[in-house]
């Protein structure tokens, strides 16, 4: 069981210099994500969406309000909540399976075990095969399932997603959309975890998620949270999927006029 | 394969043409006592082979080599004393003022200094060669902590990697091949160093050796010495080329 919830939330950056206003990156943001649930933050570049991802992960520290995983503040950044990173933040130096065993080995998972994790997360993503590559042998694509393998690899009990796909092309992007769809259908427990994903485009929030927050602009505050209950796989072409998008994309453009 | 061959002698013309030039003026433009100063090449060569025939070359050889490895040995403390200076503000804001004030001091500056700390021989060529290797190390590994992308910390991190941990598996690795600029850049000014060291410091080294063919005017002999120099400098600096292409192939990728 993992639960996140969020209430209450602010995030106040003091000014730099003197004269600098402080700014308000986050304004009382309350939400709940259930167990093995996958939320989706959907809002613009700036609006506090990747600040709050951060600070569930333990990176930054909430101005104010409380962030709780099962019930316990979140404080130091910890194996139990693991992040996949838009820039894939692989260590170079680093084979694949190197990268994958690094957070087992962190957790003292003995040799054997460890191997098995491995031999188990390479097969997940589909990476069979390319064990032994490093990083600056493979695509962009690639990269980010070996940042999705290495994250699960720990057995955390939230998986943390900043942008995961914002930095492929549309193709491979689309298709790591439709292979994140196939691992979140799979009742293993190693893989169904609590999910939260952080993203400005509508469609991957609605392909993958159960439960989409839209957050405003700055200072971001919660604007409407929608349930997704179409049925796995969706197809973007369902009239059920365009109608949510509609009603989404209506949401946030509505957002941005109040801003302009 | 034949091309690129041909490609490399091509280039190595105008080499050739200087080498010419020189032959065609020690032999013809010079007289009997200029020619002292300029000698032939073929003078050159045989002095080489001369001076390596007697075990001299390879004794001024292995004791400046061994001056610039155990030198460079003990400016190896720059590492983890840059990391800390990249890693933690509290030991930067300390360290950073005393590096300040010793960098801008040539190492050649601090020659009669430790002349008169250390006496003429080893321990005075390997202070001064020290200095040379020490902050060109420093300030790369410093650089390089500081250059280190966040989110590998942050991605170690949570991933359950203690601070010990982050800075051995993830720090020092990620700063690896702009500490090994570091390395490269201080074995050079070192070795420069170590040949003025030797120069007025030493009874033995290439940097004597020079000097103390100077001394009898023995110009073929000096001409050996300092090609011998260049060539040492050009081979430390292939051989840990040739190591981090070997032993980090993905360092060329990190740089992007």
């Amino acid at each position: 069981m993992s639960t996140v919830t969020i209430s209450g939330v602010g995030k106040i950056y003091p000014g730099h210099g003197s004269g600098d206003e402080p700014v308000q990156a986050l304004d009382t943001v309350s939400f709940e994500v259930a167990d093995r649930q996958f939320c989706s933050i959907l809002g613009h570049s700036g609006c506090g969406k990747t600040t709050l991802l951060m600070m569930l992960a333990g990176f930054e520290q909430p101005t104010s309000g409380t962030i709780l995983v099962d019930g316990q503040p979140v404080g130091e950044p910890a194996w139990q909540r693991t992040v996949v990173f838009q820039d894939y933040a692989l260590f170079p130096w680093m084979s694949v399976e190197d990268n994958i065993a690094f957070g087992p080995a962190m957790k003292k998972v003995p040799e054997a075990a460890r191997r098995e994790i491995v031999r188990r997360n390479v097969e997940l993503v589909g990476l069979k095969g390319f064990e032994r590559r490093y990083p600056h042998q493979l695509s962009g694509g690639m990269k980010q399932r070996v940042s999705i393998a290495r994250a699960l690899a720990v057995d955390p009990a939230v998986l943390l997603m900043d942008e995961p796909f914002a930095a492929l092309d549309a193709q491979n992007r689309s298709r790591m959309q439709e292979e994140m769809g196939r691992i979140l259908a799979s009742d293993d427990p190693l893989v169904r975890k609590t999910m939260v994903l952080v993203t400005h485009s509508i469609e991957e929030a609605i392909l993958l998620s159960d439960h989409v927050v839209v957050l405003t602009r700055r200072p971001g505050r919660v604007k409407a949270q929608i349930r997704v209950d179409l049925p796995r796989p969706r197809n973007e072409g369902d009239p059920a999927f365009v109608a949510l998008r509609e009603r989404i994309r209506a949401l946030i453009h509505d957002e941005f006029e109040i801003e302009t | 394969m034949y091309a690129a061959v041909l490609a490399r002698v091509s280039n190595l013309g105008l080499l050739a043409a200087v080498v010419a030039a020189w032959w065609g003026g020690s032999t013809y433009l010079l007289d009997q006592s200029t020619r002292a100063l300029l000698p032939p090449p073929q003078d050159i060569v045989a002095a080489a082979w001369e001076l390596a025939r007697s075990g001299d070359l390879w004794r001024h050889f292995r004791d400046s080599i061994r001056r610039e490895f155990v030198a460079f040995a003990w400016a190896t403390s720059a590492i983890p004393l840059g990391i800390a200076m990249g890693w933690w503000k509290s030991v930067e804001d300390q360290v950073d003022p005393l590096v300040e004030v010793l960098r801008p001091i040539p190492p050649l500056a601090w020659i009669p200094l430790s002349i008169l700390w250390f006496g003429v021989g080893d321990t005075q060529n390997q202070f001064i060669i020290f200095l040379g290797c020490f902050f060109p190390i420093l300030v790369n590994t410093i650089s390089g902590v500081k250059g280190v992308e966040p989110n590998l910390v942050r991605a170690a991190r949570c991933l359950g990697a203690g601070e010990a941990r982050i800075l051995w598996h993830v720090v020092l690795r990620a700063a690896l091949p702009q500490i090994i600029t570091g390395v490269r850049v201080g074995l050079g000014v070192g070795w420069m160093a170590l040949v003025a060291a030797e120069l007025v410091g030493a009874n033995t080294g290439l940097g004597f050796l020079i000097n103390d063919a100077r001394t009898v005017l023995r110009t073929d002999q000096v001409i050996v010495g300092m090609a011998t120099i260049g060539l040492v400098g050009l081979g430390i600096d292939r051989a840990i080329r040739g190591a981090v292409a070997r032993l980090m192939p993905w360092s060329g990728a990190m740089r992007r």
